[in-house]
């Protein structure tokens, strides 16, 4: 009976092992690098134990433990800061590495079919899983005892032989235990996206329980693995009970994924996988609610990374004038004008950089308006009583709306973080206005997509080229001393610079009567030419 | 009282000639069945009739307006099923349903429920899941639950399994029932003869026939193949017979349906070992149109 369901198991593993060669061996060379190149970094960066000192009072805060767990704080060596700040951070990553490797060799390789013809061999029913739960505890064995030797081999005085040992296990031992969540989930849902969205959910919620029990209540964080890991204190208490803990939570996993796939029909699952809406709620019922619903996840998305994009550029506002010091090219770049502070010098190039990067999810969903004529699904909705001039103007309106939704996330990003960063603050108009004045510039972007799309459809593509070249030759211009008029074949040059040029609103003006004049021969052309198909 | 007019509608796409000179006439209460082989031009002529294509020359009024300047008026009163039903993956059948009916304008609950129940469709599952038969159902449960005055249905049931093709066609004689039109573009021969009460035939662009079915009366002739113990004799002096041809021991030939009964007593004298009857095939029907000039006697019974 017991070789009948794990009857070439050891095939199956070559198999993974052969499919993923490159993959895992990927996923090991990136974690060590990880793990290996922090310490000698801290060893520069804090070669006393003042400075670590120095280092363990900025991080005695409740955001800081929040973040990255309880750390050895009275005792910060170069092992107790390694581990207090990496440990927690690369045992996510593991995780999810061990979340993706699982679901690929089991849910998903059943989802498109595979399994059904590997079982059709003479295979066993728990083989496959039970050969995924093999390779994938091997390469956190061999993650773990990698790392650990190799933290070893740095030869940092406060770094021995049990704590880096400690440390790779603890690694291992998280993806040991992620392997099993996996295992666990991919026999529950029935599909691959869903997974891995239950997985992570897990690995989320066991660093936010160990985030919220860190700072309150170290009971609460004795119930999230993450917390565990933490536990382990490498380089000071050296506690090993940890990793025993998390074996045996594995082993408990392994046993109830292996009895839940035993006794499971082949494709099934256990939670039944979440029915649809029956009927469409309001808001899709229009053809600008369908553009809308569409691309909701990707318009979220881009925002989210506009907001990023604008809060990274802030935070370095900082130390911006020391770090322009040391770099010639950047100060080539700028157009120096005197009375002006590095800071508000370099506010126009990000600009220009922030615009040409917001104008893309506008561009985008403009061009979503082709993208689902080549689909064939624009009949749908031109063959009912919705004319042309609507739709295109429904997705318009998104793009327009899009555009300065993006343009202003990236603005206030920047100002927010910047204000946060510096002594004497930022001028939210100031910036907002820098940023907005560029929005003219969009809409000639977004009205040239238009036109493409109401004229030579199979030309969209040229509005890309058009975006690439004004990034090139705005953004790199200082740098190349291209001739003023290569600058001004983009509506993008012909902004004013702000705060570093004067308010004009001459150009900004013509832009936008440029791009109104293209919306229009843009809706005639569409309203008179064939939809593909 | 004409629905939908084509008049020497031509539609080219550079120098091809997708269209050439087509008439239609649809009236009202009536179902057309509208039948051509794949790339003879039907998707072309709906996609004119919708305003989708721009005709080169010539073109449609339906409900007296012109088709490409009155589009949307005239959508509020269509409802279309396209033969590719492409659905936005993401989003549910109950959804899209829900959509199609709303754009469309007006709306009717209650049959929507019937037919998604008739058409054993599950609305609360994504598109991306749906077979080609189940987007195809999505379009159906759409455009019939839409109080429309005339159908315009691509194609709609070559997805659709046998039993589904019958909830099909009860649904066309609902909406005929209620005084309704249809234009019914399609390829299989048994499903327009059922339904339809005019016919017309597009073959590379160009109407090659068009007319009641009983105008048509060759569409309604059987393929029979018989074997017999002696040989058959004066087959070909019988009325109603077309296209002998010796197979081996056996006669292949066609019969008018009104004439089968006399055709069948003058063939079982000669001692029947086989007899196999088989629907006529739209192919038939345009080899004949090909053949036409050579076979005239055999061939072209009813063609003017």
């Amino acid at each position: 009976m017991a070789s009948n369901l794990y009857n070439k198991t050891g095939h199956l593993s070559r198999l993974i092992v052969r499919q993923d060669r490159i993959r895992i061996p990927l996923w090991l060379i990136g974690l060590t690098f990880f793990t290996l190149i922090v310490p000698p970094a801290f060893v520069s960066l804090y070669p006393s134990q003042a400075d670590r000192n120095v280092m363990a009072e900025t991080m005695m805060n409740p955001a800081m433990t929040a973040m990255v767990g309880p750390g050895n704080l009275e005792n910060y060596t170069l092992g107790a800061m390694n581990t207090h700040q990496m440990l927690l951070m690369t045992a996510l990553v593991v995780g999810l590495m061990s979340i993706l490797l699982v679901t690929r060799h089991t849910r998903a390789n059943e989802e498109d079919g595979r399994i059904e013809m590997i079982r059709s061999l003479p295979v066993g029913r728990l083989s496959n899983l039970n050969a995924t739960f093999l390779v994938s505890c091997v390469t956190n064995f061999a993650l773990a005892l990698i790392t650990g030797l190799g933290l070893y081999a740095l030869g940092i005085e406060s770094m021995g032989l049990e704590g880096s040992l400690l440390y790779g296990a603890a690694l291992g031992a998280t993806g040991i235990f992620f392997a099993g969540v996996t295992g666990l989930f991919a026999q529950l849902s029935e599909s691959s996206r869903g997974t891995i969205g239950f997985s992570i959910t897990v690995l989320i919620i066991a660093y936010l329980v160990r985030a919220i029990g860190d700072v309150s209540n170290e009971t609460l964080s004795g119930f999230s693995p993450l917390g565990w890991v933490t536990s382990t204190e490498a380089y000071s208490s050296n506690n090993w009970w940890p990793i025993l803990l998390l074996i045996g939570t594995s082993i408990i996993l392994f046993i109830l994924a292996n009895y839940l796939n035993a006794i499971r029909d082949l494709e099934a699952g256990f939670l039944p996988s979440k029915p649809g809406r029956k009927y469409a709620a309001k808001l899709l019922q229009s053809p600008i609610g369908l553009a809308f619903r569409l691309q909701r996840t990707g318009t979220i998305s881009w925002a989210i990374g506009l907001l990023l994009m604008g809060l990274s550029y802030g935070s370095i506002f900082g130390d911006l004038e020391s770090f322009f010091e040391g770099n010639e090219m950047l100060v080539k770049m700028l157009a120096s004008k005197e009375g002006y502070s590095m800071t508000e010098q370099f506010i126009p190039q990000l600009m220009i950089v922030m615009a040409l990067l917001s104008t893309v999810p506008p561009v985008m969903a403009m061009n979503k308006l082709h993208g689902e004529e080549k689909k064939g699904r624009i009949e749908h909705l031109l063959g009912r009583a919705v004319s042309r001039t609507r739709l295109m103007a429904s997705y318009l309106a998104i793009s327009v709306v899009n555009g300065f939704v993006m343009l202003s996330l990236a603005a206030l990003g920047l100002w927010g973080a910047g204000t946060a960063v510096m002594e004497e603050g930022l001028s939210l108009g100031m910036v907002y206005g820098a940023a907005i004045v560029y929005f003219p510039a969009m809409l000639v972007a977004i009205s040239i997509a238009v036109l493409l799309i109401g004229f030579v459809p199979k030309w969209i593509s040229f509005i890309w080229l058009y975006v690439f070249y004004s990034f090139v030759v705005l953004y790199l211009g200082g740098i190349f001393q291209f001739p003023e008029w290569v600058g001004n074949l983009s509506p993008f040059g012909h902004v004013p610079q702000l705060p570093v040029d004067e308010m004009n609103f001459v150009p900004v003006i013509i832009l936008t009567m440029i791009a109104i004049a293209l919306l229009i021969i843009g809706f005639v052309g569409y309203n008179k030419r064939d939809i593909e198909s | 009282m004409s629905l939908l007019k084509v008049t020497n509608l031509t539609k080219k796409f550079g120098k091809f000639t997708a269209l050439d000179g087509i008439n239609i006439d649809v009236n009202e209460g009536e179902i057309y069945g509208f039948i051509g082989p794949n790339g003879a031009g039907k998707s072309t002529t709906i996609r004119v009739l919708l305003g989708i294509l721009k005709a080169t020359e010539g073109g449609a009024e339906i409900f007296g307006k012109d088709a490409w300047a009155d589009a949307v008026e005239i959508h509020k009163r269509i409802a279309y099923v396209p033969g590719d039903v492409n659905l936005w993956p993401n989003l549910t059948g109950g959804e899209v349903i829900d959509l199609f009916v709303k754009l469309r304008g007006g709306n009717n609950k209650s049959k929507r429920e019937e037919l998604i129940k008739k058409f054993d469709l599950d609305p609360s599952k994504k598109c991306r899941t749906y077979s080609k038969g189940n987007r195809q159902k999505v379009a159906l449960v759409a455009a019939f639950s839409s109080e429309a005055d005339l159908y315009i249905l691509d194609e709609p049931t070559s997805g659709l399994d046998p039993l589904m093709e019958q909830v099909f066609q009860e649904c066309v004689m609902d909406i005929k029932k209620e005084g309704k039109s249809v234009l019914l573009s399609s390829h299989i021969l048994s499903e327009v003869e059922k339904l339809c009460d005019r016919v017309g035939i597009i073959r590379q662009g160009k109407i090659i026939e068009t007319g009641s079915l009983s105008e048509l009366r060759h569409l309604t002739r059987s393929n029979l193949l018989v074997e017999t113990k002696q040989t058959i004799t004066s087959l070909n002096e019988l009325q109603g017979v077309h296209d002998i041809v010796e197979k081996d021991q056996a006669l292949s030939f066609q019969v008018d349906a009104e004439e089968l009964d006399a055709v069948i007593k003058h063939v079982s004298q000669f001692g029947i070992v086989r007899l196999e009857s088989a629907p006529p095939k739209l192919e038939d029907l345009f080899m004949r149109h090909y053949e036409g000039g050579k076979q005239t006697e055999a061939g072209a019974g009813g063609v003017s």
